[in-house]
């Protein structure tokens, strides 16, 4: 009974870190340009359908076809920010909103256009039921640590853009005084769809290790919105780390939930959400404030 | 007289209706220290942010070396060397003073400052460096923002209120390090509500009153009367 209950907690961790993939690129939007990209989640599924679309025209794996979709997703990225996004950018915080809702509804319904409604899933072969024991009871599935392993090295990564290197300082500058940062020599727009890129780059991985897992189909971004959402909130705003212990305690939440009752699933993760926003506004591990 | 390195002619620039500067004009020669002092409000921080790129003028010319830069943005004025040292410090408070100083030369125009050459000039960042911005105290962190302009190598700083809100004791230190800067060639405009600092300071002197020069002239030539005149519109 107890193993099956780590297990349980188990796979909700491993599950945790494609949702911190979900929440990281949200996070690093919303805290370069103070945009809330209400498009992420379908963004996430426009990466899957690239991905597939690549799969099947190059007969490559889903995990190779990183090396394309990660580049082709970055460039939309960019392309989104410098024609699109910046021009919604000011004191309001509305028009971005109002823009990507608007964007959000044309991905969704442009990808059942090409694609209908049907179910589609990426194939990664043998590796998707490869598991291996490591306790009594216990086993892990080989994508799901892969998964897992990515994620942390995406937030690592992220981390160390973010620090130690002059993309990453050009961030946070831009993030704290625009003005400023325009008078050192930074076009922001470029800065701006700089963040854009490496956040849709983040897509690509999500979208891919998504459609690896589960089935999609062009409708169900903005559930994976709120996942990101969820797990941005828990983390607390700003914190790469603390965004994948909201991943974590997310995906946990949601394991459990299923063990109890396949049907509360989705219900416990809100609800931890719901809790832990209630009790900690500001998040678990809140950005120190300089 | 030599072509100047900076001509504002008769510019007008607004805050969406509000006009805040009316045909004003100064030049600026190569390696000159020009003051400009005015009461607050008269303009003097619009006419450096329209000269830095920061708000576009709706009349009038912007030629530095030679050629226009009145639509040129923020970030491109930059890179043709004029640096504002903006009014408040306004220092990147998530960033360490290093990174702050970096910041200011990512636009990698070439010349005599970098890091070293800077601590040099301001030993007391260099001690601190790697504390965050806010940890500095005021004059700290005017000397960082001077320092950080510094960074992008320019050929004119325009420095915006030095003084405000320090101690006199730390504003006589930052200005006492202005002649070193101007050693290196830079040309200054300095905005300052302390006249007599500016006095010391300048060659030139303009004086604005509601957006409109209402004195100009070489500092030691000009009367106490006729500047508090001027600056007071008596």
């Amino acid at each position: 009974m107890a193993m099956q209950w780590l297990n349980v907690i188990l796979q909700g961790v491993l599950i945790g870190g494609l949702y911190a993939m979900f929440a990281a690129g949200l996070s690093l939007i919303f805290g370069v340009m103070r945009l809330v990209n209400i498009a992420h989640g379908d963004l996430i599924v426009l990466a899957a359908y690239v991905a597939l679309l690549v799969t099947q025209g190059l007969g490559v794996d889903p995990l190779t076809s990183l090396l394309l979709v990660t580049p082709i997703m970055a460039a939309i990225g960019y392309a989104l920010q410098r024609g699109l996004l910046n021009y919604t950018l000011g004191d309001d915080l509305l028009p971005p909103l109002l823009v990507t809702f608007g964007l959000s509804i044309i991905i969704q319904n442009g990808l059942l256009e090409l694609f209908t409604a049907d179910s589609r899933k990426l194939q990664a072969g043998a590796i998707e039921i490869q598991t291996f024991q490591v306790a009594q009871g216990i086993w892990i599935g080989v994508l799901p640590l892969i998964q897992f392993a990515v994620a942390v090295a995406v937030i690592a990564g992220l981390q160390a853009l973010f620090y130690k290197t002059a993309l990453g300082r050009a961030f946070r500058a831009t993030s704290d005084d625009q003005a400023v940062a325009q008078l050192m020599g930074l076009d922001t727009r470029h800065v701006f769809a700089m963040a854009m890129a490496l956040s849709l780059a983040i897509i690509a991985i999500a979208g891919v290790f998504l459609a690896v897992r589960t089935n999609f189909d062009p409708a169900i971004g903005p559930a994976r919105l709120i996942f990101g959402f969820e797990a941005v909130i828990i983390g607390g705003l700003g914190n790469m780390w603390g965004t994948l212990v909201g991943g974590v305690i997310l995906g946990v939440s949601q394991a459990i939930g299923a063990q109890i009752d396949p049907g509360w699933q989705l219900l416990a993760g809100h609800i931890v959400f719901l809790a832990i926003l209630a009790v900690r506004p500001q998040g678990l591990f809140p950005k120190v404030s300089g | 007289m030599p072509d100047p390195l900076l001509e504002v002619r008769a510019i007008d620039a607004y805050y969406g209706d509000f006009q805040a500067l009316f045909g004003v004009s100064l030049r600026v020669n190569a390696g000159e220290v020009v003051a400009v002092i005015g009461a607050n409000g008269a303009g003097k921080s619009t006419l450096l942010k329209s000269i830095a790129g920061l708000i576009r003028p709706k009349a009038g010319d912007i030629v530095f070396d030679g050629e226009p830069i009145g639509v040129a943005p923020a970030f491109a004025v930059v890179k043709r060397g004029i640096a504002l040292v903006p009014e408040g410090r306004r220092l990147f408070p998530s960033l360490t003073v290093e990174e702050n100083l970096l910041i200011g030369g990512q636009s990698r125009r070439p010349g005599p400052w970098t890091l070293d050459r800077v601590y040099d000039l301001f030993p007391v960042l260099a001690e601190r460096r790697h504390l965050p911005a806010p940890a500095l105290s005021g004059g700290q962190q005017q000397m960082a923002a001077i320092a950080r302009a510094l960074m992008s190598n320019p050929r004119l700083l325009l420095c915006d209120e030095i003084s405000l809100g320090l101690a006199p004791i730390v504003v006589r230190d930052i200005y006492a390090r202005l002649p070193a800067i101007v050693a290196e060639g830079l040309s200054l405009i300095v905005v300052e509500q302390d006249i007599a600092q500016a006095l010391k300071a300048a060659r030139q002197v303009y004086c604005l009153q509601e957006g409109r020069i209402a004195l100009q002239g070489a500092a030691r030539e000009l009367t106490r009367e006729s500047i508090l005149a001027a600056y007071f519109g008596v």
